[in-house]
């Protein structure tokens, strides 16, 4: 079975951090960070009117189904995504080839700026996700869950 | 593949809801979402044609409460049935925690279910994962037809695993949530073992 990604106080703080500075850094509007599973990670800048659980399933889809196009066309992934709206922009960016970094922006910021701050960010972030990694690929590093009992289980279920 | 949070202690695991064309997944999903109380759902997505077949997935994020300080979230998603979809199924399988198949019960539909329940058996193993260890349940689905095969015939055709299986309709929430909790409690199962 793949195991599945474990995140730590640490690296969270890290990660919200970078996030932080390339919202002020790109002046984008939100900038959030996704599992390629769909699972949200972290998100920064006016994020609190966004549904941010739609938007990380349905980036995780979307870049699903682009990396499903690129394999057919003999590429290996397309890592960089540009969405162009009328008046917000989407510009998505896959980090050490696990996480995907969506940036939302509008006229205030420009694709130039926007593409530039991302490769800062996601070489951070790619260092992050790789400590990340060997933590959890360390032995004796015990599932947090091994300690659960059934009854616990069964209590989520008793109602 | 879940998601362990220590930082906001949260535990995100995927469900994924399998099946051939026209069983019901997406109606069990819609089902959940009506009777789920507001606080513990988000928004349910269906990305469908304008026939309201389903076209990528439904997704239907769900809250179920904290196992000792962890909240635990699952996310329920549906494949598109139909069989010339098959490159977005295997999309939707990545990370996958816990299968539910659903079975259509009308005999006319066996062929289906069968042709399904192998497609799914190939899908999971380009995944890396094994329908014979993953969590998994089976739901057999439109009990309330005149035309459906009997559950011992389902049992021995659809679930020689043996694995949990439930009786289902859908549309009126008959067997829905025991199924959906069958294959939480597997997966947490799954989770308390470690991965």
């Amino acid at each position: 079975m793949n195991s599945g990604l474990v995140m730590y106080e640490e690296e969270f703080r890290l990660i919200a951090g970078i996030c932080d500075r390339l919202t002020r850094d790109a002046n984008a509007k939100v900038v959030f960070l996704v599992d390629k599973n769909g699972q949200l990670i972290a998100s920064s800048g006016q994020a609190q009117n966004l549904d941010t659980t739609s938007l990380a399933s349905l980036t995780a889809g979307n870049v699903a189904a682009m990396g499903g196009l690129a394999k057919l066309i003999g590429e290996k992934e397309f890592p960089n995504q540009f969405h162009e709206g009328e008046k917000e922009s989407l510009h998505m960016s896959i980090v050490g080839g696990r996480v995907v970094l969506v940036v939302i922006f509008d006229a205030k910021s420009s694709l130039g700026l926007v593409r530039l701050r991302v490769k800062k960010a996601g070489e951070e972030l790619a260092k992050v996700f790789e400590v990340l990694a060997k933590k959890q690929a360390t032995p004796g590093a015990a599932s947090p869950f091994a300690e659960i009992t059934d009854d616990d289980i069964d209590n989520l279920f008793s109602e | 593949m879940s998601f362990i949070n220590y930082s906001s202690r949260e535990i995100n695991c995927k469900i994924v809801y399998y099946g051939p064309g026209l069983c019901g997944k997406t109606t069990n999903l819609q089902y959940v979402y009506a009777k789920t109380n507001p606080d513990a759902k988000g928004k349910m997505i269906s990305l469908a044609t304008e026939t309201e077949r389903t076209l990528f997935f439904d997704f239907l994020p769900l809250s179920l409460g904290e196992i000792r300080g962890f909240k635990t979230r699952f996310h329920l998603y549906t494949v598109p049935g139909q069989v010339f979809y098959d490159a977005s199924r295997k999309l939707i399988l990545k990370g996958v925690d816990g299968v539910v198949f659903v079975a259509d019960s009308q005999i006319e539909r066996m062929e289906a279910n069968l042709e399904s329940v192998e497609n799914l058996r190939v899908n999971l193993g380009e995944q890396g994962y094994d329908l014979a260890k993953i969590p998994y349940v089976v739901q057999y689905n439109k009990r309330d037809l005149p035309n459906i095969a009997t559950v011992e015939e389902l049992h021995r055709l659809i679930n020689p695993r043996n694995v949990p299986e439930f009786q289902a309709v859908a549309p009126t929430g008959v067997g829905v949530f025991d199924t959906l909790k069958a294959v939480a409690k597997l997966v947490l199962t799954e989770l308390k073992k470690g991965s």
